[in-house]
């Protein structure tokens, strides 16, 4: 374990966390946790889904209690019972799910939790005091905007002003860049670099590695709770020596991945518009098609579209205009049990909320969609027996790790709640797939299983359409990669062709960020 | 995952709250609900000692009422058998989310069917029982299923609250039965209704006495072989029917449902209606059975609302609710003679909530440990 | 029939919706649905009477009533608030855990015979005005007249106060107020005891001054439930519901009227000559709230507007998310 930053010895400490224990029932999120935070500097915190860094950052930021462990700031030891005894402390989180009240405005959310004004509301005054910080920082955002009708960038920019605003040092970061673009990313980190210029201080929790070598002074890393890394300079260790502290094993970005043999057209998408659950336009105009034996990928920042998509191809949804066609059916606006009857599969990005049903057993979830034809109802009865052992015989073969079928679902972990609802999906031998962030919160090995899975059903001539926000995993598993921005298909690459996976990065990340690809193409001629 | 949170850090000991990770073992709820059961008749004793009457007695008195002897044990059953029939019918609406707090009303309007055959009429005074019976229940059910369909469609369509539209329908109810029994089919000016002829009553044990001499004076009646058969054949229709499946996975994850193509509206609508029909038949049964007229009072009794109660306390199990209505049975008849009159309604309160509050116990565990750790 | 007196009585009437309505509207907008406004009504009905007769004093009547609703309300916020029970099944067992102490305590009340009243009286310059002055500020109780200030304090308070800000971000995302160190449980737990007090008050209305006496379930007669209709019908604004309780109390005293007379409108009444067709009277205000719910519910889906976005649900700390 490397120790102490090569920093001089004048840079002050500003948090200094020590031996910090964090438990919750049946796990050990952080074991004995050391971390130090020098003033002025960005931290990053590394690791892996559900290595602890999230949980250590809510220890410090006072929304967890630990169970063993001091926290010292500035020297001295404090004990938070609450996130406001932390802001008092000048230490202040901006979470990966912000905390904003959608229907108030950006001056009322940062007005949230402070004892001024004292009674009565004087919002024009606050307003223009919001607005003189957003100045000073750089942070342009209108505070009389309600949070709803901003962008996801900016809805970032007001949850760092709340904690700007309330006099906060030390700012904590987690999974900032998540809900980004790469040109968003890029603004994010001018600004972090402005508030260090302040005299700021700040913490980045990350699971990208290439973001905090970028980014970060110095780099921590966490595994499975416990530090393995802590304070290491970013410059001078290697992007694989972090990848090996992060997961405890040589990172193999490649999976055993056949050449494509595509054969016809399975799914056509043909100029979807759709509006949202706000009834603001999603969809604009959407075209994709998905051939048997292929894996397309989408990619694109979440709340381009991606969900409104799935759920229009899925049946989930309507759509205004256009069609959906599944092997030349037409299955949009129609029940999903059409497009179920007709072969569709949908792996949805909510596993508790639509994938399952949550108090049920795992025999009740797995026939959601074949209860209706024998063997396991006959005539409107059910057939229990046949179920469970259908349930049965899914366990064995997608290795869900339970003691008997009839379980509740919800007590299941979430690798285990996705190959259930995977072996649902798959069993049924579907012609087309939908996945939307199917490894999305699951551990590595969860994740390898699922795409184990995926690319299994390319192999048996399933066409798949794999939604998701890791751009890692699409250029690993696909073949075809679309990019969708504000409802739109930016372009379409070819993966595995003649492009390097480096040019590849850098024209899907110009698509993420509206450009379309004729436009870039245009450009790379040019230059 | 929930936070643990510790209380009092004073005491030489800390009580943890930790949620629960694996399902307690299969006689752990049933224990709870019992012994939120005797909490709730200690904190009901409490209270009625406040009010000036005697707890101990109270109870005694209950349990003697109901249970001590043949005679009484019968006319225990016949209380509960209207209370069976009405918590079937919460049951089944409970188990999709569809608070039907009207099963009051959809009683009364099934009662309401049931002597309309009677008293309209639609069937002659000396029509036989086995053809008066049959379409007495008919009738009630049919009553019963638009007074729960009304409201279903409103949900539905319209996605109006159904707590308040059932409500609300239970006092029209009301209104509505008084109008007829009042103003178009009194008797000589009294608050109720001619007698009904002995073709409309249900059979009664006692009518059996002559060839079986023991059940002489008892009042049971067939009311009760419908309420049994009604709870096994809502049982086979919950778990081991299609219906009962997309009811159960509605109820649990209304989006799992829509996904799995389930039509959420219509079956809206039918569970609604399949809840009236049950009321409704316990309104007929209640109407055939015991009053054989149409009289406000017995059967605006609040068995729509006891039938709230003991379909929760019964977890919404068919089978369940039978024995737990013939426990609510004695606490009715029982109650009647209490002093003050209030008693059995608040009894009824204190065990809901005792109900609810001990379910916090399946969730969560309580862990007492010694010092620090 | 005399329009004005109508609308006079039903401004008396609705004043016990107004609070009772008010009172929720509170609780909701914090997040926490109670249905047991019925029994709080009754439990304030009763106490508030029974404290009259034993200290002769109808102001103790009040203040009983507001303390021992709000202390009901206390058991609902226990189970729904710290033991994150299912909000819709406590509040209905409130109702009748209220009705039934309320009959079990106020036993042998309503022989009690007459009892002290609030005060009646009209105002000097307002009361003058042609029509309206009748109407709203000639011979009304004291209470009436607390409630036309409830309303625009309410409005006030909610949308243009620091307290009421934090009121209204509970509601809609509590673990945001909560990450900035408002304390969740505490408010919604107050504005609970706020919802109680206030279905108290509603009940002291009603046995203090609009129709004095206790008459077992039926002194509230289900204006609770229609309480937590009109809160939908109001869109969770205490100006809305005020005319939505306004005008449910004009249409009581209508039915009530309608039924005297023997010439309606010129015909001859068939209120007066059938009076068994009084019982379809009496279920329209039931069949208005029905109504009134589909209105509102309609509005709330096209506005894509509607309730506090965390109404029912319990808050659980350590959720990511809402």
């Amino acid at each position: 374990m490397t120790e102490q930053p090569s920093s001089t010895s004048e840079t002050p400490l500003i948090v200094e966390m020590r031996k910090i224990v964090k438990r919750f029932p049946g796990v050990l999120a952080n074991d004995h946790v050391d971390f130090k935070l020098l003033h002025g500097e960005i931290h990053g915190l590394l690791g892996e889904n559900g290595a602890g860094k999230s949980t250590l950052m809510n220890v410090l930021a006072g929304l967890y209690r630990q169970e063993a462990g001091t926290i010292f700031v500035n020297g001295e030891p404090k004990v938070f019972s609450s996130p406001r005894d932390a802001i008092k402390a000048g230490i202040g989180m901006v979470h990966q799910h912000f905390m904003l009240v959608p229907s108030q405005t950006v001056t009322e959310n940062i007005l949230l939790g402070l004892d001024e004004p004292h009674f009565f509301l004087r919002l024009p005054e606050y307003d223009s005091k919001v607005a003189e910080l957003g100045e000073r920082f750089g942070l342009k955002v209108d505070p009389r905007a309600k949070i709803w009708q901003l962008s996801v960038g900016e809805q970032q920019r007001v949850e760092i002003l709340k904690m700007l605003y309330r006099g906060v040092d030390v700012l904590i970061m987690d999974e900032p860049t998540a809900v980004l673009a790469p040109q968003e990313i890029e603004g994010l980190f001018v600004t972090l670099r402005a508030m260090i210029a302040q005299g700021k201080s700040v913490i980045f929790i990350s699971h990208k590695l290439h973001e905090v070598s970028t980014i970060a002074d110095h780099v921590s890393v966490l595994r499975r709770g416990v530090c393995t890394a802590s304070g290491v300079p970013s410059k001078g260790v290697s992007r694989q020596e972090l990848a090996r502290l992060m997961v405890g094993r040589e990172v193999v970005f490649s999976l055993d991945k056949k050449p494509s043999n595509p054969q016809s057209v399975v799914l056509e998408v043909d100029d979807i518009y759709a509006e949202n659950d706000k009834g603001l336009p999603a969809l604009r105009g959407v075209s994709l098609n998905v051939r048997a034996g292929e894996i397309v990928g989408v990619a694109g920042v979440a709340g381009n579209g991606q969900s409104e998509i799935s759920q229009v191809i899925s049946g989930m949804r309507q759509c205004k205009q256009g069609q959906v066609l599944l092997n030349g059916d037409k299955v949009s606006n129609r029940t999903t049990l059409f497009g179920i009857q007709h072969g569709m599969a949908y792996v949805p990005e909510d596993r508790t909320h639509v994938g399952s049903a949550p108090n049920l057993s795992i025999t009740d979830n797995v026939i959601m969609k074949n209860y209706r034809k024998p063997p396991i109802s006959n005539n409107g009865l059910l057939d229990m027996k046949a179920a469970t052992k259908l349930a049965n015989e899914l366990k064995l073969a997608y290795d869900i790790i339970v003691p008997n079928v009839s379980t509740p679902v919800r007590l299941l972990s979430g690798g285990n709640l996705q190959r259930v609802i995977l072996a649902r999906e798959i069993s049924g031998l579907p012609a087309f797939m939908v996945a939307v962030q199917p490894t999305r919160g699951l551990d590595v090995g969860a994740i390898e299983g699922v795409q184990r899975l995926l690319l299994a059903q390319r192999e048996a001539g399933a066409a798949v359409l794999l939604i998701s926000e890791e751009l890692e995993e699409l250029l690993s598993l696909s073949d075809r990669i679309y990019v969708i921005y504000e409802g739109k298909i930016m372009g379409e690459v070819k993966v595995g062709g003649s492009d390097t996976d480096e040019r590849l990065v850098d024209v899907i990340g110009q698509m993420m960020t509206g450009t379309p690809l004729d436009q870039i193409q245009k450009e790379g001629a040019v230059a | 995952m929930a936070e643990s949170t510790s209380i009092k850090q004073k005491m030489p000991f800390r009580i943890r709250i930790e949620p629960r990770l694996s399902e307690p073992p299969a006689w752990y709820p049933a224990l709870v609900s019992f012994g939120a059961l005797i909490v709730a008749l200690i904190l009901g004793g409490i209270l009625i000692t406040l009010a000036g009457g005697d707890a101990l007695r109270s109870y005694q008195h209950i349990a003697k009422a109901s249970f001590g002897d043949i005679g009484v044990l019968s006319d225990t059953i016949v209380k509960a058998t209207p209370i069976i029939l009405a918590a079937l019918a919460c049951s089944v609406a409970f188990r999709m989310k569809l608070w039907n707090i009207g099963a009051e009303g959809q009683f009364i309007m099934g009662a309401f069917g049931a002597s309309a055959i009677v008293l309209a009429p639609v069937l002659p005074a000396d029509t036989s029982r086995w053809i008066f019976i049959p379409v007495m229940m008919l009738a009630g059910m049919v009553a019963g299923a638009i007074w729960g369909f009304i409201p279903g469609y409103l949900k539905a369509k319209f996605n109006v609250n159904e707590i308040i539209s059932t409500l609300m329908l239970n006092y029209v109810a009301v209104a509505w039965v008084n109008f007829w029994i009042f103003g178009v089919w009194t008797e000589g000016g009294f608050q109720m209704t001619p007698k009904f002829p002995n073709g409309a009553s249900l059979p009664r044990l006692l009518e059996l006495s002559k060839t079986f001499p023991a059940v002489r004076g008892l009042t049971t009646h067939f009311g009760l072989l419908i309420g049994i058969v009604a709870a096994i054949v809502l049982w086979f229709i919950i778990f081991r029917s299609r219906w009962g499946y997309e009811i159960r996975l509605i109820g649990d994850n209304p989006q799992a449902a829509k996904y799995a193509g389930i039509n959420i509206t219509q079956n809206t609508i039918w569970v609604m209606m399949l809840s009236g029909a049950l009321a409704g038949l316990g309104g007929m049964s209640e109407i055939a059975g015991v009053v054989h007229r149409l009289q406000t009072a017995p059967i605006a009794a609040g068995y729509g609302f006891t039938g709230i109660i003991v379909a929760w306390l019964a977890k919404l199990n068919p089978i369940v609710i039978i024995f737990v209505s013939i426990l609510f049975g004695a606490l009715i008849l029982a109650g009647r003679e209490i002093q003050p009159s209030g008693v059995p309604k608040m009894i009824q309160g204190i065990i809901l909530v005792c109900l609810i509050a001990s379910d916090f116990l399946l969730r969560y565990r309580i862990i007492i440990s010694r010092g620090e750790e | 029939m005399d329009f004005t007196i109508i609308l006079q009585a039903g401004i008396a009437s609705g004043t016990v919706l107004l609070f009772a309505t008010i009172g929720e509207l509170f609780s909701e907008r914090a997040g926490v649905l109670n249905l047991g406004v019925e029994g709080m009504m009754l439990i304030g009905a009763m106490s508030a009477f029974s404290t009259t007769i034993a200290t002769g004093n109808p102001w103790l009547g009040v203040l009983a009533a507001m303390f021992v609703a709000g202390l009901l309300s206390q058991v609902h916020a226990f189970i729904v608030i710290t033991l994150q029970a299912d909000q819709v099944v406590s509040g209905l067992s409130l109702t009748f855990l209220g009705t039934g102490i309320s009959l079990v305590l106020g036993e042998g009340l309503s022989k009690a015979g007459t009892v002290s009243l609030l005060p009646n009286f009209s105002i000097p310059l307002l009361s003058l005005i042609p029509v309206l002055g009748k109407i709203f500020f000639t011979s009304q109780s004291v209470l009436v007249y607390i409630g036309y200030l409830l309303v625009p304090l309410s409005w006030y308070y909610i949308n243009h106060t620091r307290p009421g800000l934090h009121l209204r971000a509970v509601g809609e995302y509590p673990s945001a107020t909560d990450a900035l160190g408002i304390n969740v449980f505490r408010m919604r737990y107050f504005y609970v005891f706020v919802g109680g007090m206030l279905a108290g008050l509603a009940g002291a209305t009603i046995s203090l001054a609009v129709s004095p006496g206790w008459f077992s379930e039926l002194t509230t007669g289900g204006q609770g439930w229609i309480a937590i209709g009109l809160v939908i019908f109001a869109q969770w604004d205490p100006i809305r519901a005020a005319v939505g309780a306004y005008a449910f109390g004009a249409l009581r005293r209508l039915i009530l009227d309608i039924q005297g007379p023997l010439l309606l409108l010129g015909f001859a009444n068939p209120f007066y000559y059938n009076p068994y067709l009084g019982f379809f009277l009496q279920m329209l205000p039931y069949l208005f709230t029905v109504v009134v719910l589909v209105i509102g519910s309609r509005e709330a889906m096209r506005k894509r507007i509607g309730a506090p976005a965390a109404l029912g649900n319990p808050y659980i700390r350590g959720e990511r998310g809402k």
